[in-house]
């Protein structure tokens, strides 16, 4: 008898103290009390902000390993589904046949933009909607059209179900028929050397990943960034997820926790995004 | 146990058949074969057709093939017949070392050195093309190929070595018209696995083929292989209907490399 209440009242202390976690930001310093691992898994537009949280972590305390790895969103979703890994990282919301068969919960913690990009030395800078809708489609296909060079326009896409290219192609391209010659590639990283390797490219990805190897396209006079994003005058952006399957444990929800701290909006806006809150 | 370890090998390739032939079932009743089996993949206006990628893979892989094989006949009678010691022992060194090398480290080195030259010198398309991935995926399965063929090079070459001396043949003759003839098989065994090598990477064609869902028109055309579609679609997605194609396309790997198989076994037989 005793021994169940002690069991009870233990039982109730460790929901009320993880309760608590569950609705405080947390600092690094509690992370001293925990031991084991995370996996993350998915978009790889979250890898940034996933490795830096991770390295500050282990270095606190090293018998913490976390280990982030990418292959995509739709991986993000397998693997957290099959319970593969802790944290499958999306980088759209699930949809709810997702969310029925595999029972995840879904974490939004920054906001990211999707903008057209294209070689640094192209003197085509900016251009409308409906000029970036013509390049995807197929109807405009040399640059000379748009006050260019003479040459042709290589298009780049993403896989169909790629979350960068799901906003792009929703928000941007209004779901119209992407040009079927489009070379297609895998990731953002991929995106960005194939990009910066053609002088004659256009592509998409997401804005974190923006540096000085690739120009963002101004679209109807607005320039992709953080701030435009912000404050609304870019419009095509989307929502960048962590998932779990069914609640977090302890440690897991600590790192969810700690990407929502005030650490974790730093780290977020020095990867590129606007964090979430 | 060696009964054993044969029976395994055999359950597990059967077991990979079934397992697919399951998975492919959805397709069979829901959308027809006729969707899959067809020249189109725009998956939003509902079109889920794997032909241009079977078509792809089998440009990419013959192509890879052609241009390996006569390399690798070459490069095994260096080694094995006409090369003297030094020489040939470090070609052998460098073509061992070869087989170790990750696929990723070619395609990664192809798309800063490859891409760019073929891009600029042929100034054709974007650089992403079948040409490009035939080269990269040729110098992959090459030392394969030459390694299976420079083993049946050199177990003819030991008993027929002394006797074409004797004769009087050249170094050069003896390999005509002695070895080759008789190492026809080795040959052949070394292709499959080279075509096995071929039809099965999946790195190089996604890193480098461009992976535009058409049949193509020309060498410089970009293509997307079974395996570098198989990739594509499980890297986003999971719950679609397209994502079932995706085992469709594996089961048509894996019958196309089954017949390649048969087709490449019978002209071996037929010709010895």
């Amino acid at each position: 008898m005793i021994k169940q209440l002690g069991f009870i009242i233990f039982f109730t202390l460790f929901v009320l103290i993880s309760g608590n976690f569950h609705a405080q930001a947390i600092s690094l310093s509690d992370f001293d009390q925990f031991e084991g691992g995370i996996d993350i898994a998915g978009g790889t537009a979250h890898i940034p902000v996933m490795n830096e949280a991770a390295k500050r972590i282990m270095m606190q305390n090293p018998r913490i390993r976390i280990s982030v790895a990418g292959g995509g969103t739709g991986i993000g979703v397998q693997k957290a589904g099959e319970g593969l890994v802790d944290i499958g990282n999306t980088g759209r919301a699930l949809s709810q046949e997702e969310i029925d068969k595999f029972g995840l919960v879904s974490f939004p913690f920054a906001i990211d933009g999707v903008a057209p990009i294209v070689h640094p030395q192209n003197q085509v800078t900016a251009l409308s909607s409906d000029q970036i809708r013509a390049i995807f489609f197929g109807q405009i296909t040399n640059w000379n059209e748009l006050g260019g060079n003479d040459a042709r326009i290589n298009v780049y896409g993403r896989e169909e179900a790629s979350g960068t290219h799901e906003v792009f192609w929703g928000r941007l391209l209004n779901k119209g028929e992407i040009v079927q010659t489009a070379n297609i590639v895998q990731s953002n990283g991929a995106m960005k050397v194939a990009v910066a390797k053609d002088a004659n490219a256009i592509g998409y990805m997401s804005i974190g990943h923006i540096d000085e190897s690739i120009n963002p396209m101004a679209v109807d006079g607005v320039i992709p960034s953080q701030e435009t994003a912000v404050d609304g005058n870019y419009p095509v952006i989307r929502k960048l997820y962590m998932n779990t399957k069914g609640e977090p444990s302890p440690l897991v929800n600590a790192f969810i926790q700690y990407i929502y701290s005030d650490d974790g909006a730093e780290i977020i806006s020095a990867s590129g995004y606007i964090p979430s809150k | 146990m060696l009964l054993a370890a044969t029976m395994v090998s055999v359950v597990a390739a059967l077991s990979i058949l079934i397992l697919l032939i399951y998975f492919v079932r959805p397709i069979f009743s829901v959308e027809g074969l006729k969707a899959v089996i067809s020249w189109e993949w725009r998956p939003f206006s509902g079109h889920f057709g794997i032909m241009p990628m079977m078509v792809g893979s089998l440009c990419l892989s013959l192509g890879a093939l052609l241009l390996a094989c006569p390399l690798a006949v070459g490069i095994s009678s260096f080694v094995c017949v006409l090369a003297p010691k030094k020489p040939a022992k470090i070609v052998n060194a460098v073509i061992h070392y070869m087989t170790s090398i990750p696929t990723v480290i070619y395609g990664f080195v192809s798309i800063f050195l490859l891409v760019p030259l073929i891009r600029d010198w042929l100034a054709k398309g974007t650089g992403l093309s079948l040409l490009t991935a035939t080269l990269a995926l040729s110098i992959l399965i090459l030392p394969t190929i030459v390694l299976v063929y420079s083993a049946y090079l050199r177990e003819k070459d030991s008993s027929m070595r002394l006797t074409a001396a004797a004769i009087g043949l050249s170094r050069v003759q003896y390999f005509l018209f002695v070895l080759l003839p008789l190492t026809r098989k080795g040959f052949v065994v070394a292709s499959i696995l080279g075509f096995g090598r071929a039809i099965g990477d999946t790195l190089i064609s996604l890193m480098l083929a461009g992976n535009t869902p058409l049949i193509p028109g020309s060498l410089f055309d970009s293509i997307r292989t079974l395996t570098a579609h198989i990739a594509l679609v499980i890297a986003t997605d999971s719950q679609t209907t397209f994502y079932h194609s995706v085992f469709a396309a594996g089961l048509l790997l894996f019958l196309l490399m089954a017949l390649i198989n048969i087709i490449i076994r019978k002209l071996g037989g037929k010709a010895s």
